[in-house]
C-alpha cells in the first residue's frame, strides 16, 4: 500500500511550492522531511536517493522523483489536472511554462545583491503586466470559461494562482489592469482543497525572508 | 490538411536544436524561417504570433506553439516518442529535464563574457562527467537495454545523444569513462532518421562561434 507522499527540501518555498500548491490542489494529503543543515543534504545524497544531487526530491509511487517539473507533471496527470487530449496538454504546458518563467524571477529576487533588488523589482512588475498576465487575461476573455483550459480545472489554473499570490506579495495592486484575472483569483481561491490550502496552518509557506536566504545559502553553498 | 511544422528562431542552435532533433528523429520534415535581425523578432512580436514574446515558436498542427519544453513534449507525444505509460514517461521526463540543466551550461557558453568562459567550461565539464553521466552510464548498465527507457526508443534516448555530442565538442575525450555512454551513441547514432540527420547538408546547427555571438545578442538585447 503507498502511503502518503512525501517532500524532502528544505522549510520554504523555493521550487517546492509550485508541488505542494498541485498536491494540495488535488486533496492529496503529504508528508515533508524539511533540510535545515548542510548535513542533511549531505546524508541524502550519501543515501544515494537524490538522482541528480538535488532537491527537490518526492517519494510517491515507489519512485524518489526529482526534478521539478517531472514531479509537477506526474501529479497533473495521475490526478487528472492535465486536460483531455494532447492539444489541451499543450495549451496547459505553455501557460505553466509562462507563469513558471514569471515565479522564477520572483523566487530569485531574495537572493540577488542588495544593489540589483529595485531593479529586479521593476522587472518582475513589468513582465508580470506586459508579459504574462495580458495572455492569460486574454485567455479568459475568449472563451469565457471559469477555467484557462478545456472548461475544467487544470494545473495551468492552479499554477496561475499561485503565480498572482506572489506577484500581489511584490505589489498588491498589481492585477488592477486585468478584472478577470481578479475574477479568476477570487473563483479559484474558493475551490474547497485550495481554500483550506490558503488558510494559517496548511503547509503552504511563507514568502522568504532574509533569515531564509541565509540558511539557504549556507545549506547549498551558494 | 496541416503542412509541415515550421520553426522560427535563428540561425543558430540555442533552444531551437533539441526541437530540430526531435523532429528530425521521429522522420518529420520541417521548414524554418530565420531571425536575422531585431527588426525580425519585433516583426513577429507585434504580429501577435508569440504568446510571451519569445522564441523557439514551432507553428505546428494549427498551433502557434511556444516554449520549448511544452514544443518538446507535444512532440514526444504525438509520435509516440514518450513511453507507454505514466511512469515510464516520469522516469523520462527526470532525465530529461536534467539533460535540459546540462544543455543549459552547454548552450550558454559560447555567450559567456571572456572572463567567465574558463569557469564556466570547467563547472560544465565537471558537472557532465560528476553528476550527469554516471547517472546515465548507470541506467543503460543496470538493464542492459539499448534505450534508457522502457526499452524503447524514446525522446530521452534522442536528447542525450544530442547531449553528448555537444559535450565531446566541447571536451573530445569527455566520455573516456563511459564504455556504455559510448556504444550508446554509436547504436543511437545510427538510427537511419538520426543518421540522417547527422550527415552534412542537414538542418542541424553547428556550434555557435564566438565571431556570431555579437549578431545574436544584437537580435535578443
Amino acid at each position: 500500500m503507498a502511503g502518503k507522499p512525501k517532500l524532502h527540501y528544505t522549510k520554504g518555498r523555493g521550487k517546492m511550492e509550485s508541488i505542494r500548491w498541485l498536491l494540495a490542489a488535488a486533496g492529496v494529503e503529504f508528508e515533508e522531511e524539511f533540510i535545515e543543515t548542510k548535513e542533511d543534504l549531505e546524508k541524502l545524497r550519501n543515501d544515494g536517493v537524490l538522482m541528480f544531487q538535488q532537491v527537490p526530491m518526492v517519494e510517491i509511487d515507489g519512485m524518489k522523483m526529482v526534478q521539478t517539473r517531472a514531479i509537477l507533471s506526474y501529479i497533473a496527470a495521475k490526478y487528472n489536472l492535465y486536460g483531455k487530449d494532447l492539444k489541451e496538454r499543450a495549451w496547459i504546458d505553455m501557460y505553466v511554462e509562462g507563469t513558471t518563467d514569471l515565479m522564477g524571477m520572483i523566487m530569485y529576487l531574495p537572493f540577488q545583491p542588495a544593489d540589483t533588488k529595485e531593479k529586479n523589482l521593476a522587472l518582475i512588475i513589468e513582465r508580470a503586466t506586459t508579459r504574462y498576465f495580458p495572455v492569460y487575461e486574454k485567455a479568459l476573455k475568449d472563451h469565457g470559461h471559469d477555467y484557462l483550459v478545456g472548461n475544467k480545472l487544470s494545473w495551468a489554473d492552479i499554477h496561475l494562482l499561485e503565480a498572482i499570490l506572489m506577484a500581489e506579495e511584490c505589489k498588491p495592486d498589481i492585477l488592477s489592469a486585468f478584472p478577470l484575472l481578479q475574477a479568476f483569483k477570487g473563483r479559484t481561491s474558493n475551490i474547497p482543497t485550495i481554500k483550506k490550502f490558503l488558510q494559517p496552518g496548511s503547509q503552504r509557506k511563507p514568502p522568504t525572508d532574509e533569515k531564509f536566504v541565509a540558511s539557504v545559502r549556507k545549506i547549498f553553498n551558494i | 490538411m496541416a503542412g509541415k511544422p515550421k520553426l522560427h528562431y535563428f540561425n543558430g542552435r540555442g533552444r531551437m536544436e533539441p526541437i530540430r532533433w526531435l523532429l528530425a528523429a521521429a522522420g518529420v520534415e520541417f521548414e524554418e524561417c530565420f531571425m536575422e535581425t531585431k527588426d525580425d523578432l519585433i516583426k513577429l512580436q507585434k504580429d501577435g504570433s508569440l504568446l510571451f514574446q519569445q522564441v523557439p515558436m514551432v507553428e505546428i498542427d494549427g498551433m502557434k506553439m511556444v516554449q520549448t519544453r511544452a514544443i518538446l513534449s507535444y512532440i514526444a507525444a504525438k509520435y509516440n516518442l514518450y513511453g507507454k505509460n505514466l511512469k515510464e514517461r516520469a522516469l523520462i521526463d527526470m532525465y530529461v529535464e536534467a539533460m535540459m540543466d546540462l544543455n543549459e551550461l552547454l548552450m550558454s557558453h559560447p555567450f559567456q563574457p571572456a572572463d567567465k568562459k574558463e569557469q564556466h567550461f570547467a563547472n560544465m565539464v565537471d558537472k557532465a562527467t560528476n553528476r550527469y553521466f554516471p547517472v546515465f552510464e548507470k541506467v543503460l548498465k543496470d538493464h542492459r537495454q539499448d534505450f534508457l527507457v522502457g526499452n524503447q526508443f524514446s525522446r530521452a534516448d534522442v536528447l542525450l545523444l544530442e547531449i553528448l555530442l555537444m559535450a565531446e565538442e566541447c571536451k573530445p575525450d569527455i566520455l573516456a569513462k563511459f564504455p556504455l555512454l559510448q556504444s550508446f551513441k554509436a547504436r543511437i547514432s545510427n538510427i537511419p532518421t538520426i543518421k540522417k540527420f547527422l550527415q552534412p547538408g542537414s538542418q542541424r546547427k553547428p556550434p555557435t562561434e564566438e565571431k556570431d555571438v555579437p549578431k545574436v545578442l544584437k537580435i535578443f538585447y
